[in-house]
């Protein structure tokens, strides 16, 4: 900016435009009582053909941009590769076109600032505000047109069309909203949403199968200090009957192994055990908002969700230690079968998941 | 004033010309509208850097409606399960939703395609991004003044709608990361009281994911959201148009006028040109850098999660109150209620909107100002608005912090528990003590101002008087400044309002004028006053007289100045006698050199 406000000698032009020095044409404003400075392209014809030089090229780079463009659109293979310094290896088309694109964008956007600020006028001039408010005269006249309005609908002079006209248009929204009903489609056998919420598809006898493979699990060759992540054996009979991953997210599973002694307690009613040798399972799902938790400490049995960090104590029914969980990780009883694997003894005792209104009630 | 263009007024009109006048009276014989033209075509608007913040908004929206419609051509909202055998290995053969398998399709296959998904990604940052920071200019200006506070509630609701439509994109693709956002969303719609597990049911066809939620929010992804988002800029901007942009005081400036460029041609280049810098901007950054890799996350499964996880920026800060929050939660009579979840998610969200819309309304109540006003404040000039303000932006940090407190710990090596006291105790703490600095430095400010009113701007000139004293001298401020710092509003708090009338008979509005007084004296409470007509006088005058004294001594520097090599040739006597006797003229002439330009 400095550059423009000054002549080669380095001295200052200002230029007042103040007071009605020269005659202004229809649809020109009046100059603004600001110092007024002279750019270099107004002074010296040189500048000026050069700025006009300037706009005109970027322009017609922009143009050249997207030739460039359609020649990578054509010429680069989908999975080639370049590497830039400092972002590392991208897509060779995605980044040639987004630079040839981007750049004949921004070239326009360039040339027309780059024309505003050397070429077109910069006179400050003023326009006149007018108050919000209406006139008075405006102001009484709406209220004159009004009251005709009124007496001649009889709006005033009869209530009951009033009031009934209001009480249809108060309710008429009405289906719509009920309409909205059926965004739940409830089955017949579930009165209410909170029952859903209360039972997971694990059933007593069920074996235990890890996530991904679905390999029935031997308690045996869990090693101490161990986890597992695991799901009910039929999960993939559910989820493929159910088009859904409903059933998943709630009957996800934890096992751990810890020595029998390091058990401080479990959520088993007084004089039973629901672990097998130190094996444990509890839910998965936390208890805060839901997120999957296995981020599992062996040495202290602490287990963190990551996405709150909401601490629960493994070794001690899984209470919570720290964080903004309130409800400890239910507990699946487990026992193991004839041939060794791990089977749940029935389902969850508490509801898993987040908690919800109605969570603490029969 | 002596350019070329402007000296060829009247060219006869071009052919080009002529079929555009004859095309202009087609349409206003039809619309009325060459009399709109005549009122708009050269409509002025101040100029100022602040001022291009909601342009960004604006552009940024527009390149996201573009490269969203580009978007719908390819994505299928679709959770159908299919088997990925696309080109991107890590992931042949994975089970995933249709969705997530289109998305993938969009980077991989389709040429263009992830330059426009990153494009959409990109601008829609912009777009949020602009909206914070443009409602922080409105706010700490006073922008939102009467007649303006309509549009200040227009201007939050876009920002909501803003925050909503990114939410709601966010979670289209079904990648892993998406997914965990929704799952949290089901949690914090459970932890709602009464009416908590239904709205979660209605929302997702039933329990948590089922099968309807992706189909769902892209219909109020791509219609809904968008549909109210551009029915309320133009709302927005009409009101901008009829209203006349705000100004900064300044030479000329006054509540009754505009001083800037008009409309054509200078605005029309500059905001037009605006749009394609930012268009090309987000383009160019788009091509490069990478956001949003889905196909690192895989596909959404509601038993895994990956660690670290953090949600977009504008999300982050309800992510840390989440995390900061005491783990709360009450049974009353048999009923669950989750303050945990609940008050970070929905009460503190709802209450700090609230504060916000209703505060152009709060803040004329409590200084009982109802004057129109189109000249803004410098935010120093409000320093209890700008402190609240910057009280807000600091509470606002320390729970985005908050959001991200895991990789923080990790990376600077200290434990999570550590990390959620320290925040905990900051939340409370730090946007007190913001209050108090950013308070303190306003009134700093304004106490510069005023110095500068009343002493001028310091030269670090000193002079020597004949009796001996020494002096600095004073240099005047130059016009735009002095415009600046008298365009300060001088507001008195409100006067306590009498308990009883005339008659005696008690005042039944005692008690809120009396809170309305207090809350108006803490407002302008230690305000820094603004110096009167006289006092300024007396300054100039006294500022004026140091320049006099000065005077010969620059005149005397002037005539040595060589303009070649400096090289000094001879000294002319100096006119006066004032200063002849002493050396510090001459010691002071070569400090002083380079100023007598000025």
């Amino acid at each position: 900016m400095s550059d423009d406000t000054q002549d080669q000698t380095g001295q200052e032009l200002v230029q007042s435009t103040g007071g009605a020095t020269k005659e202004l044409r229809p649809g020109e404003w009046p100059p603004a009582d600001v110092e007024h400075h002279l750019r270099r392209t107004d002074t010296d014809p040189k500048a000026q053909a050069r700025a006009v030089r300037q706009v005109a090229t970027m322009f017609m780079l922009s143009v050249l941009f997207v030739i460039l463009f359609i020649v990578a659109f054509i010429a680069i293979p989908r999975d080639a590769v370049v590497s830039i310094p400092f972002i590392g290896p991208i897509s060779a088309l995605n980044s040639a076109m987004g630079l040839t694109f981007g750049l004949a964008i921004f070239l326009i956007g360039a040339g027309a600032v780059h024309w505003a600020k050397k070429l077109m006028s910069n006179v400050e001039v003023v326009q006149e505000r007018h108050p919000m408010k209406s006139t008075p005269e405006e102001t009484a006249l709406a209220a004159d047109i009004y009251e005709v309005g009124r007496d001649q609908s009889t709006w005033a002079k009869y209530p009951i069309i009033r009031r009934t006209m209001l009480a249809a248009m108060a309710l008429v929204p009405i289906p719509f909203v009920i309409s909205l009903r059926d965004l739940w489609i409830q089955p017949a056998s579930v009165s209410t949403p909170s029952v859903e919420l209360k039972t997971t598809i694990w059933e007593p006898g069920m074996r235990l199968v890890t996530d991904i493979t679905y390999q029935p699990i031997k308690a045996d060759e869990i090693p101490v200090g161990g986890l597992v992540n695991a799901v009910p054996e039929n999960l993939p009979e559910v989820e493929e009957e159910e088009h859904n991953l409903n059933a998943r997210a709630k009957a996800a599973v934890i096992v751990v192994r810890m020595l029998p002694e390091e058990i401080q307690s479990q959520q088993a009613p007084e004089g039973d055990n629901w672990d097998y040798n130190g094996v444990l399972c509890y839910s998965k799902i936390c208890t805060h908002v839901g997120c999957p938790i296995s981020l599992y400490q062996q040495r202290t049995h602490l287990l963190l969700c990551p996405c709150h960090q909401s601490t629960f104590d493994l070794s001690d029914s899984a209470e919570v230690v720290f964080g903004p969980a309130y409800r400890r990780m239910p507990q699946l009883p487990i026992t193991v079968d004839d041939e060794g694997y791990l089977v749940a003894v029935s389902d969850f005792a508490e509801p898993v998941g987040p908690s919800y209104w109605e969570i603490s009630r029969p | 004033m002596s350019t070329e263009s402007q000296a060829v007024s009247n060219e006869p009109q071009s052919g080009v010309e002529q079929k555009g006048a004859a095309a202009a009276t087609y349409v206003d014989e039809r619309v009325h509208s060459n009399s709109w033209l005549s009122r708009n075509l050269n409509k002025v608007f101040p100029d100022h850097w602040s001022f291009m913040l909601g342009e960004i908004a604006l552009y940024s929206f527009v390149v996201v409606l573009l490269s969203g419609v580009y978007l719908t051509l390819f994505y299928k909202p679709s959770v159908v399960e299919v088997i990925y055998d696309g080109p991107y290995i890590p992931l042949k053969g994975v089970q995933m939703s249709e969705a997530y398998d289109s998305a993938l399709a969009i980077s991989f296959e389709v040429r263009g395609g992830l330059l426009m998904r990153q494009i959409h990604h990109w601008s829609a940052l912009f777009f949020v991004v602009a909206i914070a920071v443009h409602m922080f200019r409105i706010f700490f200006t006073g922008a939102f003044r009467k007649p303006r506070e309509l549009n200040w509630v227009i201007g939050m609701t876009l920002a909501l709608l803003a925050l909503g439509a990114g939410f709601t994109g966010y979670s289209l693709p079904d990648d892993l990361l998406s997914g965990t956002g929704l799952r949290i969303i089901e949690g914090i719609l459970l932890a709602i009281p009464v009416i908590g597990t239904w709205a979660s049911f209605l929302l997702f066809g039933g329990e948590f994911p089922g099968v309807d939620i992706i189909s769902r929010l892209y219909g109020i992804h791509i219609l809904l959201i968008p549909g109210i988002i551009v029915a309320m800029i133009t709302v927005h901007l009409m009101l901008v148009w009829s209203q006349k942009h705000t100004q900064f005081p300044g030479p000329g400036r006054t509540d009754k006028n505009v001083v800037g460029y008009p409309l054509m041609p200078v605005y029309m280049a500059k905001a037009g040109g605006f749009f394609f810098l930012i268009f090309g901007l987000i383009t160019i950054i788009a091509g490069i850098v990478q956001i949003n890799p889905i196909w690192i996350f895989g596909p959404y499964t509601p038993d895994q999660v990956s660690a670290g996880t953090q949600p977009d920026w504008y999300i982050g800060w309800l992510d840390g109150a989440l995390r900061l929050m005491p783990n709360l939660e009450w049974v009353i009579f048999g009923y669950t209620l989750s303050l945990n979840v609940f008050i970070p998610t929905v009460i503190l969200p709802g209450l700090i909107v609230t504060a916000a819309i209703i505060y152009p309304w709060l803040e004329a109540w409590a200084t009982g100002d109802k004057r129109e006003h189109h000249l803004l404040d410098r935010p120093r000039n409000a320093p209890t608005r700008t402190a609240l303000g910057v009280m807000a932006i600091t509470f606002y940090v320390v729970l985005w912090i908050g959001g991200g407190n895991d990789v923080i710990a990790v990376g600077f090596d200290l434990s999570i528990n550590f990390m959620i006291w320290l925040l905990r105790f900051s939340l409370i703490i730090l946007p007190a003590l913001a209050f108090i600095i950013t308070k303190r430095i306003c009134l700093s400010l304004q106490r510069r101002d005023r110095d500068l009113l009343l002493h001028g701007r310091e030269t670090g000139r000193i002079l020597r008087l004949p009796h001996g004293e020494f002096i600095e001298v004073h240099a005047p401020i130059n016009d735009n400044e002095r415009a600046r710092i008298e365009g300060k509003p001088d507001i008195k708090p409100l006067p306590e309002p009498p308990e009883t009338d005339s008659a005696g008979v008690a005042n039944p509005k005692y008690k809120s004028g009396k809170r309305r007084a207090g809350l108006s004296r803490f407002i302008h409470r230690d305000a820094i006053e603004k110096p009167t007509a006289d006092e300024i006088h007396h300054a100039d005058e006294h500022i004026a007289e140091q320049v006099e004294m000065e005077k010969p001594l620059l005149e005397r520097e002037e005539a040595m100045h060589v303009a070649h090599d400096g090289a000094v040739l001879s000294k002319p006597p100096l006119e006066t006698d004032v200063l002849e006797s002493g050396d510090p003229a001459d010691s002071s002439s070569n400090g002083s050199g380079s100023n007598s330009q000025q």
